[in-house]
């Protein structure tokens, strides 16, 4: 199997974009943005998981199999969080 | 032949150390019986006790703190300690590997860790009992009282996430071993149908377990850090905890009954020498359960305040879930049409199953429809529903897969007299047991109290009456199993004239299971191959 060895220049360069992200979140929760204030924290906070899963965890270099498998438990957890929404949304 | 019992896995290991440090499937499986024949005994002596305190009005063997205890404590081991991993881990994995022809789980340490995983959960359960006063909130652990309440619940959760761990890797290592180590020649339509089963519920264990987990986890912080995530007056929601406690419970359900309907579909055909009527459409029920399963677990909350589109949605959703159980219950009668049927314990238990499940799947609906729930919400209405099911189903399933497999496992056959005095006893107080149950419902005796009216007195009088016969035979039957092991080692590799590739092997079958690579038949239900037992 291919090891996939990535070099410490990539996973550098990743760690610093989750370091800025992580200051954007901050910055962004001191601006009043009303309703929107939960989709631009949620937005980054799910790009910060993908540059996680992608690089740290080597989700990139993986077979379908298991990019398949990974991206089901995402459907399914947006699956039972959308079926909160019948009962939170029409309240 | 010598067995698995003679043959320690690793072979450097010896006496006691040969048990606790076994990477052998089947030892693993026996280690799961021990502990979990244990928790259920326990359990079921808990449910005896509560019983007999409800026998009378007022105040008969306990009073009403050690009541809450005895029936949280009922739950909780029940539920986590014996109906959820009783199926998947002491049958699925006996014989999930045998089944498809290999000669081990695809992950055997994670396989050991998940035993101790379960111990561990269990002792902790256990010193929950002990620190601080046992839990009083049910096995459900509602928000707010679960937060509030001065009693153990923190230790008790923590049970519950070790033991959900527990299970989700047992859960992993079943769909990596029907994914990967199938013996070569046996497609996906030729795997019986306790191992679709397992796998089903493998996948619900997987990815509905986690929910659990953190929801738990989250009581814990709520009393530690005071959070505030159910907190109204901090901006949470009560509700929540219930969506997401029952995002997990409901499939839950699912995972303790769907491996039970497994065993019934390998028994019925067996003992009814004719092929199972419908695999493709029970195979395909078995996922659609799983799947439609995990999307109605707000029906459980039709009185909690939720919004009337979700009590519409999730009450059309829960109707939707008894069309793959329909089926199932229609293949196995339909198999037995015509069938030449041959009347032993395991069939026997087998047939009470699917009379006790249609009962409580029935009941469902009543439940499942917004109108009627509202009525007999939380009364004992709900209490004679789910045990009709979790009892009725997956324990009597349980039963009838103890006496199928057992010459399998311990290569000795046991009295079938006592066996079926066991049943009757057992079936019998279960109906007297738990139909009064349903009438003190409909009546409006809730559930969970200590103490009742007049009025609810006799229904209280037959259901205690219906426990005491009803545990005398459960005790029976476990002895009869028991006695049986003082027997030489003498029952045949296929008593039954069974079809799946367990039955082509020794009982007790050898350390690797097989000596030679087996080869599936082009469907695993085919008796021309067999004679009559």
């Amino acid at each position: 199997m291919d090891p996939h060895i990535q070099s410490y220049k990539k996973l550098g360069g990743v760690l610093g974009v989750l370091l800025v992200l992580t200051a954007i979140t901050v910055g962004v929760s001191r601006l009043d943005l009303g309703s929107l204030s939960l989709w631009v924290a949620m937005v980054i906070a799910g790009m910060k998981s993908a540059l996680v899963l992608l690089f740290f965890m080597h989700l990139k270099y993986e077979s379908w199999l298991i990019r398949g498998s990974f991206l089901m438990t995402i459907g399914v957890l947006a699956l039972f969080i959308g079926f909160m929404f019948w009962d939170v949304a029409f309240r | 032949m010598t067995s698995f019992y003679h043959t320690p896995f690793p072979a450097r290991f010896r006496g006691v150390w040969a048990w606790l440090l076994t990477l052998d499937h089947k030892r693993i499986a026996l280690l799961y019986l021990g502990a979990v024949m244990f928790w259920f005994i326990i359990a079921i002596v808990l449910g005896f006790l509560v019983r007999m305190e409800l026998m009378t009005p007022g105040r008969t063997i306990m009073g009403a703190e050690t009541y809450n205890a005895a029936f949280t404590l009922h739950g909780v081991i029940m539920i986590f300690l014996f109906v959820i991993p009783a199926m998947p881990a002491i049958f699925g994995n006996f014989l999930l590997p045998i089944q498809i022809g290999t000669d081990d789980v695809f992950f055997p340490k994670l396989n050991l860790l998940s035993w101790y995983l379960y111990m561990l959960g269990g002792v902790l359960a256990i010193v929950s009992l002990f620190a601080d006063g046992p839990p009083d909130t049910g096995w459900t652990f509602y928000v707010p009282f679960s937060v509030s309440t001065q009693t153990n619940v923190g230790l008790t959760v923590t049970a519950a996430f070790t033991l959900g761990l527990s299970s989700m890797l047992t859960g992993l290592n079943f769909i990596t071993t029907v994914h990967r180590m199938r013996v070569p020649g046996m497609g996906w339509l030729q795997i019986p149908l306790f191992t679709w089963s397992l796998y089903a519920t493998a996948w619900v264990q997987l990815l509905a377990t986690p929910v659990l987990s953190i929801t738990l986890l989250l009581v814990v912080f709520e009393r530690v850090f005071g959070t505030g995530l159910f907190d109204p007056a901090r901006g949470g929601d009560p509700v929540l905890y219930q969506h997401l406690f029952w995002m997990y419970s409901h499939p839950a359900v699912y995972i303790m009954i769907l491996p039970g309907m497994g065993v019934i579909s390998e028994i019925i055909p067996v003992f009814s020498r004719k092929s199972i009527f419908g695999y493709k459409a029970i195979v395909g029920s078995s996922l659609g359960i799983a799947t439609a399963g995990s999307l109605v677990w707000a029906h459980h909350m039709f009185t909690s305040g939720m919004s009337d589109v979700a009590v519409f949605v999730f009450s059309f959703l829960t109707f939707i879930v008894a069309i793959p159980s329909a089926i199932k219950v229609f293949s196995w009668v339909s198999t037995m049409y015509k069938g030449s049927i041959l009347m032993t314990p395991p069939l026997f238990f087998a047939l009470c199953f699917i009379y006790l499940f249609s009962v409580g799947g029935l009941t469902g609906l009543v439940l499942g429809s917004a109108g009627t729930n509202i009525q007999v919400h939380d009364t004992h209405f709900v209490v004679a529903h789910f045990h009709f099911v979790m009892f009725g189903g997956t324990g009597f399933s349980f039963f009838a897969a103890l006496h199928f497999w057992w010459p399998k496992i311990f290569g000795r056959m046991y009295d079938f007299k006592r066996a079926y005095l066991s049943a009757l006893l057992i079936v019998t107080g279960f109906m007297l047991h738990y139909v009064p149950m349903f009438i003190l419902g409909l009546q409006g005796m809730p559930r969970r109290y200590h103490d009742y009216l007049e009025q609810f007195a006799p229904g209280n009088l037959f259901a205690g009456l219906g426990a005491l016969i009803m545990v005398p035979g459960l005790f029976l039957m476990v002895i009869n199993l028991m006695m049986s092991l003082k027997q030489p080692v003498d029952a045949p590799a296929d008593p039954w004239g069974g079809t799946t590739l367990e039955w082509s092997v020794p009982s007790p079958p050898p350390l690797h299971n097989f000596i030679e690579r087996p080869s599936p038949g082009e469907y695993p239900y085919d008796f021309s191959r067999v004679g009559t037992p």
